[in-house]
């Protein structure tokens, strides 16, 4: 059994300790816009918020994550109104495929918590999912834009 | 038709499905989630509003609800490439309706079967999506104004030459009066299509050739987009399947019984003669079971096979007699066997496997009478056949519903994978199984971008011009183990791409008198496929960095060199020029960065790219791109934009790390820990010179990739005077391998 809290729903789950949490998201909770890219921790296509932090779920057991523990996922992110992030990516067609872009904005989102003006440097080395269509540009950009407009609405 | 109830999916909800009923997915402008539920109608020619009530189309192309919302419906594959919405705003161009009014559906093979292929050829490859269609969707967009304007004047009883359409509002001049294409969309179904037709002419595009945003976006923004991989029915069960991993290798045997009292474990199946798979509730106690599997592969042969074999095979096919002559002028041997001055390198190129973010899945619902696929797949109706053949059953009584694709470059081209999930669903009638890959049986199982070496000799005369060239291609043919009824007497018509005497698509360049360009077929038994740009990729690297090696060897600009050989080929120089120009050719550099330059022709459209990069310390940086093409016409400025860029981190990914080695018959590399990709940290700075000429139709999604690596191996070279022939570039003493 494992409790937890996604997207601020208590939730439970009858499954074995060592599934990863992304397998818990996609085939227990019904959360399928986290992606499953690689399995390895590789990929970032599985990128979720555990207590704010991005986090590669395809492998985190889920029997290491606590019931006080906050997950949020892509369907959770903008739940209320989009995220700058969101919207920065819609206002630049950032995504081509898209399969890859939930992991990225989760990614995104993540490090402008922490980090709200992050230089391209610092941007091009945290945000190392992988996508195979080739949008980094548009990402980087994307990034820019969301931290531009996150500092304008905090004043 | 692809008819769907509307609306928003709550959120986390899992699309349900009744038991006869199909699901199809479809973003709209407006960025609602759309998921359809319906039945198949006996009519074709009947779509169904919001509420569920039943309408007519227009054509087959165009359907106009009384709301005013225009449904256009996209017979090619998207996968990421965009050209949903191109082949949108070649359509919405021609009917001059309201863009922002605009939405899309996806046709279904079955569909498009029954009604005669009247969304013809929906295969999605060879960059043809929007080349291949333009003029016969663009004839839908204008015959379906046409009726519309007839419904209108017909309703008016006045002349339909004396109204005008502007963002689907019908005027009639004389009078004043107006009225819409909702209102009339019913009417105009009943008016007989005109019998001929005049396009617009592009200068006048207002819709079509701007830089639109994409139509498919918002859904990819919040999770709500359901992928193959995403799908869930009620009662479905999910399938991880292995195959043999030495491919012709076979399954022996395996012991279900050491993993039948696996938590979610139902069934462990024989899916063919060399693929196992286990059925769980689902994926990971699948996995966990497939993974606990005793299997016994009878591996066969070519268990012996390793990366080492596989290039002396080749390496004797460099000098082997072959038949198979690709382009020839004068007398190249004769030449080279004379000539006082011969220059001579070999190439090679790896495997590569395309690496899909989304890895392969197909979910089947198989019953005595029917069969249901819902399968990503770049060729929807060949995945139809491959459903009914698998399937046992008459192709009337099969569908593929077809998705949109989280990345494909190539390798849902071939329909393996929805065979397999057919034959597993087939064992459990009545209930819908997803099938899904794990990345290490996507990685094992792969249609490998294929192997070759290149041999070139050449000749200059004392003032430095190329007297002869002879270029000897020794590999594997995709086409003889993908399409055999395409293979020619000699050989693979697909092999000389990029070197082809003349032609439309695939045209060589350079003039040179004595020129021979040869091919011999060597085909190890790794299962090649088609590879984003396929043989463009390394027949791009062989040619254009060789021109290069010519130009150093004759002292000489390599931009100057090559404006030499060009004169004959303005267009493939225009691109050329253009990026040489972007790049600032000729002037200077920052302290340290050197330039380099390639150019090919490919899939109908001519590209070239200028690099700048640095080399210290043994590693590459690579600073900036720039990339020039010319496709004829421009649809979309900014999707135009978007996959050249991504078509370097492709093609990058491919130079610098891309590489799949063979040991004991068998793929070693098993997912991105050791299978590298270019990550944006890597990824340069790509600045688009779009120079459309005009007067012909050329691709996007491809030709791009195969300048990728030649304008940066000859820029290595520029920094560094080291050549680099053999790819990838990780290998390369150059730049130390990434741990």
């Amino acid at each position: 059994m494992a409790t937890l809290n996604i997207n601020g729903k208590r939730m439970d789950f009858d499954v074995e300790e060592d599934t990863p949490l992304l397998w818990i998201l996609r085939e227990h909770a019904g959360l399928t816009g986290t992606k499953y890219g690689c399995g390895v921790a590789q990929c970032g296509a599985c990128t979720v918020h555990v207590d704010g932090v991005a986090v590669r779920s395809c492998s985190l057991p889920v029997g290491a994550v606590t019931s006080d523990q906050t997950i949020v996922t892509i369907e959770g992110l903008g739940a209320e109104k989009p995220h700058p992030v969101q919207q920065a990516w819609a206002e630049l067609d950032v995504a081509q495929c898209g399969y890859c872009q939930p992991g990225m904005i989760m990614a995104a989102s993540s490090l402008l918590a922490q980090n709200p003006h992050p230089t391209e440097d610092v941007i091009r080395e945290q945000i190392s999912n992988i996508c195979r269509c080739g949008t980094y540009t548009r990402v980087l950009a994307g990034v820019k834009l969301a931290a531009e407009r996150m500092a304008t609405n905090h004043g | 038709m692809t008819s769907q109830f509307r609306g928003e999916t709550p959120t986390g909800a899992m699309p349900r499905l009744s038991r006869r009923g199909f699901l199809a997915s479809a973003g709209t402008a407006a960025g609602a989630f759309t998921l359809g539920f319906s039945f198949p109608l006996p009519a074709r020619e009947v779509a169904q509003t919001a509420t569920g009530a039943s309408m007519p189309e227009v054509n087959a192309w165009v359907v106009i609800r009384p709301d005013e919302a225009v449904i256009i419906r996209i017979a090619r594959a998207e996968m990421g490439q965009g050209s949903l919405t191109g082949l949108a705003q070649l359509i919405a161009e021609e009917l001059d309706c309201d863009w922002d009014k605009v939405r899309f559906e996806l046709v279904k093979p079955g569909e498009n079967r029954r009604r005669g292929r009247v969304w013809r050829d929906q295969s999605t490859g060879g960059s043809r999506a929007i080349r291949g269609s333009q003029e016969y969707v663009r004839t839908g967009g204008a015959t379906a104004r046409m009726m519309l304007v007839q419904a209108a004047a017909l309703g008016w009883d006045v002349k339909p030459e004396d109204c005008t359409v502007a963002k689907g509002v019908i005027t009639h001049r004389p009078s004043g009066r107006s009225t819409t294409y909702g209102a009339v969309a019913a009417a105009a179904n009943r008016i007989a299509p005109p019998a001929t037709v005049t396009l617009k002419d592009p200068k006048d595009w207002t819709i079509a050739g701007k830089p639109l945003k994409r139509l498919d976006t918002a859904d990819k923004l919040n999770g709500s987009l359901v992928y193959g991989m995403d799908i869930s029915m009620p009662g479905m069960l999910v399938a991880v399947p292995k195959a043999c991993p030495v491919h012709g290798g076979k399954l022996a045997s395996f012991d279900a019984a050491a993993v039948a009292g696996m938590r979610g474990v139902k069934h462990v199946l024989r899916v063919d003669d060399e693929t196992v798979a286990v059925v769980a509730d689902t994926f990971w106690r699948a996995k966990t079971a497939l993974d606990a599997l005793p299997i016994v592969w009878n591996e066969g042969p070519a268990a012996a096979v390793s990366s080492a074999t596989i290039a002396e095979m080749l390496r004797e096919g460099l000098s082997a007699d072959t038949p198979y002559i690709g382009n020839k002028a004068g007398d190249a041997k004769g030449m080279l066997a004379k000539s006082g001055r011969i220059i001579e390198a070999d190439y090679s190129y790896p495997y590569q496997n395309h690496a899909p973010m989304e890895v392969l899945s197909a979910t089947v619902r198989w019953t005595p009478e029917r069969c249901d696929a819902w399968a990503p797949t770049q060729v929807a109706e060949a995945a139809l056949d491959a459903v009914a053949v698998a399937a046992g059953l008459p192709a009337e009584s099969c569908e593929v519903h077809t998705m949109r694709i989280g990345g494909s470059f190539g390798r849902r081209l071939v329909t393996d994978y929805v065979r397999m999930a057919v034959l597993i669903a087939k064992q459990i009638p009545g209930t819908p199984v997803k099938m899904m890959w794990t990345r290490e049986e996507d990685m094992a199982q792969g249609r490998f971008h294929p192997v070759t070496q290149c041999r070139l000799r050449a000749s200059l005369d004392g003032a430095g011009n190329v007297e002869a060239l002879h270029m000897r291609i020794s590999g594997q043919s995709i086409m003889a183990y993908a399409r055999p009824s395409v293979m020619t007497a000699n050989g693979d018509p697909f092999i000389f791409q990029g070197l082809m005497p003349d032609g439309a698509e695939m045209a060589i360049g350079y003039t040179i008198p004595n020129l021979l360009i040869d091919h011999a077929m060597r085909n190890p038994h790794i299962r090649p496929g088609a590879w984003r740009g396929v043989n463009l990729n390394q027949n791009a690297v062989y040619l254009e960095c060789f021109i290069d090696e010519l130009a150093h060897a004759a002292g000489a600009d390599p931009l100057v060199f090559r404006r030499k050989l060009m004169v004959n080929h303005p267009k493939h120089l225009a691109v050329l020029e253009a990026a040489a120009k972007g790049i600032g050719w000729g002037t200077g550099t920052a302290p340290g960065v050197h330039r380099g330059l390639a150019q090919i022709m490919g899939f109908g459209s001519y590209v070239a790219a200028a690099a700048e990069v640095s080399v210290s310390d043994g590693r590459v940086k690579i600073h900036r791109i720039v990339a020039a093409t010319d496709p004829g016409y421009v649809v979309n400025p900014q999707q135009v934009e978007a996959q050249i860029a991504g078509s370097f981190a492709y093609g990058l990914s491919a130079m610098l790390y891309g590489e799949c080695t063979v040991k004991d018959g068998r793929i070693e590399q098993q997912n991105f820990d050791t299978y590298s990709v270019l990550r944006l940290d890597e990824m340069p700075v790509v600045e688009v010179i779009a120079v459309p000429s005009g007067g012909f139709w050329g691709g996007v999604g491809e030709p791009t990739i195969a300048v990728a690596a030649p304008a940066v191996l000859n820029a290595i070279f520029a920094a560094t005077g080291k050549r680099v022939r053999n790819l990838p570039l990780k290998n390369a003493a150059l730049r130390k391998v990434q741990a």
